[in-house]
């Protein structure tokens, strides 16, 4: 079976540095591949390479067995490529329901007209977006229900914002979700929390997940599979066992001598 | 970057951080009326201030008194529909257009040019006005394309660029030629007409279709409110549409707005282009309603004044739109005025004026026991100085008001308290007035400047003596010198104080730029 996500030989330089270079990676349907490696080593870049924020220099990324390479970032979305931002990038001043309806938008095909007129196929799509949002937010059990329902996003805490985050990702109807950093300044609890929820998203969601993450706690509790980057390069693939005993990531991370010294 | 005092508190779970707050604001007067206000379901809020919109006109005669008075409202309602417009692009979709003012021009234009003798056509307004209308969102959509990408300051230099076009074409519109190359072309002109230059188009129809005209002042006043009415319930729905959302996620966060599916550039035109139409809309109304179209009600002055009320309501909200446009057209542009064009009418430019402090103060400072102390503090300072001043000095403190009727006598209750309150000098207007006027004026630009730079009692303490000075330059010379100046000076002074104590704007919501 074709992989849901295929990327093949991709290059992204920006001037001199190369961030990406000769990438192969593929994620396949409802399954948590994880990307690790240390800062700078390129993985939001590929992030950004999939979602189409950037256009890869060299190499093709395909999805569902269709190039995405130069699409609008907005129509890779409707594909169905769902993303998180590692810097949180809500619609703050959206209450947070808001915030989850606004993802629905290219699921949903009223014109300004028609909702300015509120014609049945509007009144309709609103009804569906308001049970979306409901379905959506209440995937983090009380968390994101009730009350704060119709607070503005920034009221939020940290933690409330990032499963915000992945609620209003959720609600665009991908099939493929990338989570950068869900777990970043949680603490152990919530750490544990994302780690179940993740694995539930695939479960009961049905969704790919690409995951970048740097507690290594999670990557072992979620990933199926795990690519180590450095420099842009991939220097692992396999399971977590096999990436985190592999030589060169332990290199990557440590430096030269501590594989040496073993 | 958010105060720690009123401003939106980032992260912290406002409901539950004020919970004890709000019961306390329960328990009084205020609090169970706002409370009472906010079980009153929104529709019958907008049905209720339509009403009373509608009733203004039924309290009027067919006096020249009253037809002024219904003008004024009627050019607020105008000015009420280009803040709505304006509100899409900016308050919405958060898009600084400094081209705005173009549609405005665009609409009255078109009206012209469609219905006056300048090119000989006559059309009814039925056909003339849904024309123009979407020609100048068509227009908004074209002009908006290049600029698509471009986001902020950036895409305020080419939007201001649009407007100023517009500006040149209709002053210089009256001798269009092919590089003054018209006769050897073999046209039968040097140059062609268009837009009348600098004079303008006049002897503009008024609208009218199926044989009625809408001749009356009372007329064009219900034909304005209507399309108030009709563009603010259209685009309250549009707000909670899922393009009203699309356009505020795209103001808080572009980027990510692109990764949730929204096609930002379409909605940046689609903004652009709405709120054009509704500007042309005014437009029209406009042009019938002065029965002309003239290039200096399109300029970027206007465009100044319709930002300031969309900023004063308070940007993304449409009543406070509507609040802006009204407070700023009736008080500062109508109100202000010296004299009105009806002789009777004069004076009521103190009324406005210290209604309006009075407005800022009660509208920006809290808790209540604040304001009354500050509001106390005004009064006894005022009433202190004319006393001293009043047993030291041989001259008098009974100096000549400038506006409305010459002498305190004359002048109504107001009068009397402005009397005892301030301390004119004595004389003759000419020479008792101008060294303190000076002086005064300087006083209170350094005293303005202060407020705005200090807080806390310190502040408060310095806006007593602002506003009592505020009062003597007025009073003394200011209103007959240089009224357009200075009601421009006082919609600034307005502006700053309002947007120190009240960032959001009167009605508008406390915004979170980033975290």
């Amino acid at each position: 079976m074709a992989a849901l996500l295929e990327l093949t030989k991709v290059s992204k330089a920006f001037g001199g540095l190369q961030c990406v270079s000769d990438l192969d990676l593929d994620v396949g349907d409802g399954e948590i591949v994880s990307v690790i490696g240390p800062n700078g080593a390129g993985k939001t870049t590929l992030f950004n390479l999939v979602t189409g924020i950037y256009r890869p220099d060299a190499g093709d990324i395909r999805f569902d067995g269709e190039s995405i390479v130069g699409l609008a970032p907005h129509k890779i979305t409707n594909r169905g490529v769902a993303r998180t931002f590692q810097t949180l990038r809500l619609f703050l001043n959206m209450s947070v329901k808001e915030n989850v309806m606004a993802a629905t938008y290219g699921r949903t095909r009223a014109s300004l007209l028609e909702s300015m007129l509120r014609l049945p196929r509007a009144r309709r799509e609103e009804r569906r977006t308001n049970a979306v949002a409901a379905e959506k937010l209440s995937f983090f059990g009380e968390r994101l229900m009730g009350y704060r329902w119709n607070q503005p996003a920034y009221s939020l805490s940290y933690a409330n914002r990032r499963r915000l985050e992945i609620a209003r990702a959720t609600a665009t109807s991908p099939r493929l979700l990338l989570l950068d950093e869900p777990a970043a300044g949680m603490n152990p609890v919530e750490t544990h929390e994302i780690t179940e929820l993740i694995a539930k998203l695939r479960d009961d969601g049905g969704y790919a997940i690409l995951v970048i993450e740097h507690d290594m706690h999670v990557v072992e509790g979620i990933s199926d599979r795990v690519v180590a980057l450095d420099h842009g390069i991939k220097i692992a693939e396999g399971t977590f066992d096999e990436v985190a005993t592999s030589p060169r990531v332990v290199e990557a991370y440590l430096g030269a001598s501590a594989t040496e010294r073993k | 970057m958010s105060d720690a005092g009123d401003g939106p508190r980032i992260g912290a779970d406002e409901w539950v951080a004020r919970s004890g707050e709000r019961a306390e604001a329960r328990g009084g007067i205020v609090g169970r009326l706002r409370e009472l206000y906010e079980r009153v379901p929104k529709p019958a809020v907008f049905a209720f201030f339509v009403a009373v919109g509608a009733l203004v006109p039924l309290l009027t005669a067919q006096t020249d008194n009253d037809i002024y008075f219904l003008r004024v409202g009627t050019v607020a309602l105008v000015f009420a529909l280009l803040a709505l417009g304006l509100n899409v692009a900016v308050g919405f979709a958060g898009l600084l257009d400094l081209g705005y003012i173009a549609y405005y021009g665009i609409g009255a234009y078109g009206y012209a040019f469609l219905s006056s003798d300048k090119h000989g056509v006559h059309w009814g307004a039925w056909l003339v006005i849904p024309l123009v209308v979407t020609a100048s969102a068509l227009i908004g959509l074209l002009l908006a394309l290049p600029s698509r990408r471009l986001v902020g300051d950036y895409l305020a230099i080419v939007t201001l660029f649009f407007g100023q076009i517009f500006y040149v074409i209709a002053t210089q519109g009256y001798r269009i030629s092919f590089l003054g190359l018209n006769k050897d072309l073999g046209f039968d002109r040097a140059n062609w007409d268009l837009t009348g230059g600098p004079n303008g188009i006049a002897n503009v129809d008024r609208i009218g279709a199926f044989g009625l005209t809408a001749s009356s002042e009372r007329a064009y006043f219900y034909i304005t409110l209507v399309a108030v009415v009709v563009v603010f319930a259209g685009l309250t729905l549009a707000n909670r549409s899922r393009t009203g959302r699309a356009w505020r996620a795209l103001n808080d966060d572009m980027l990510a707005a692109q990764a949730m599916s929204m096609p930002v550039n379409w909605l940046k035109l689609l903004a652009v282009a709405v709120g054009a139409a509704v500007a042309a809309l005014a437009g029209t109304i406009n042009a019938a309603l002065l029965q002309g179209a003239f290039p200096d009600d399109y300029n970027t002055q206007v465009l100044i004044i319709i930002y300031a009320m969309v900023i004063l309501g308070g940007a993304g909200s449409l009543a406070g739109a509507v609040l802006g446009a009204v407070l700023v057209s009736v008080l500062m542009l109508e109100g202000l005025r010296p004299q009105t064009p009806i002789g009777d009418l004069t004076g009521n430019g103190r009324w406005v004026f210290y209604a309006a402090i009075l407005l800022v103060l009660v509208a920006t400072i809290r808790p209540l026991r604040r304001l009354a102390a500050i509001l106390g503090g005004i009064a006894v300072f005022g009433v202190l100085v004319h006393t001293i001043v009043a047993a030291t000095t041989a001259r008098g403190t009974d100096g000549l008001l400038n506006t409305g009727p010459e002498t305190f006598e004359e002048g109504g209750p107001l009068g009397w308290l402005v009397r005892n309150w301030l301390a004119l000098p004595g004389g003759t207007y000419e020479v008792g007035s101008r060294t303190w006027f000076n002086i005064a004026l300087v006083g209170l630009i350094a005293l303005m400047l202060c407020v705005t730079l200090v807080k806390g009692w310190v502040r408060d303490a310095l806006i007593v003596p602002a506003v009592w000075l505020a009062g003597f330059v007025w009073e003394t010379r200011l209103v007959i010198e240089a009224s357009g100046p200075t009601r421009l000076l006082l919609l600034g002074v307005m502006l700053i104080v309002v947007m120190v104590a009240r960032p959001q704007g009167l009605l508008g919501r406390p915004r979170v730029e980033i975290v």
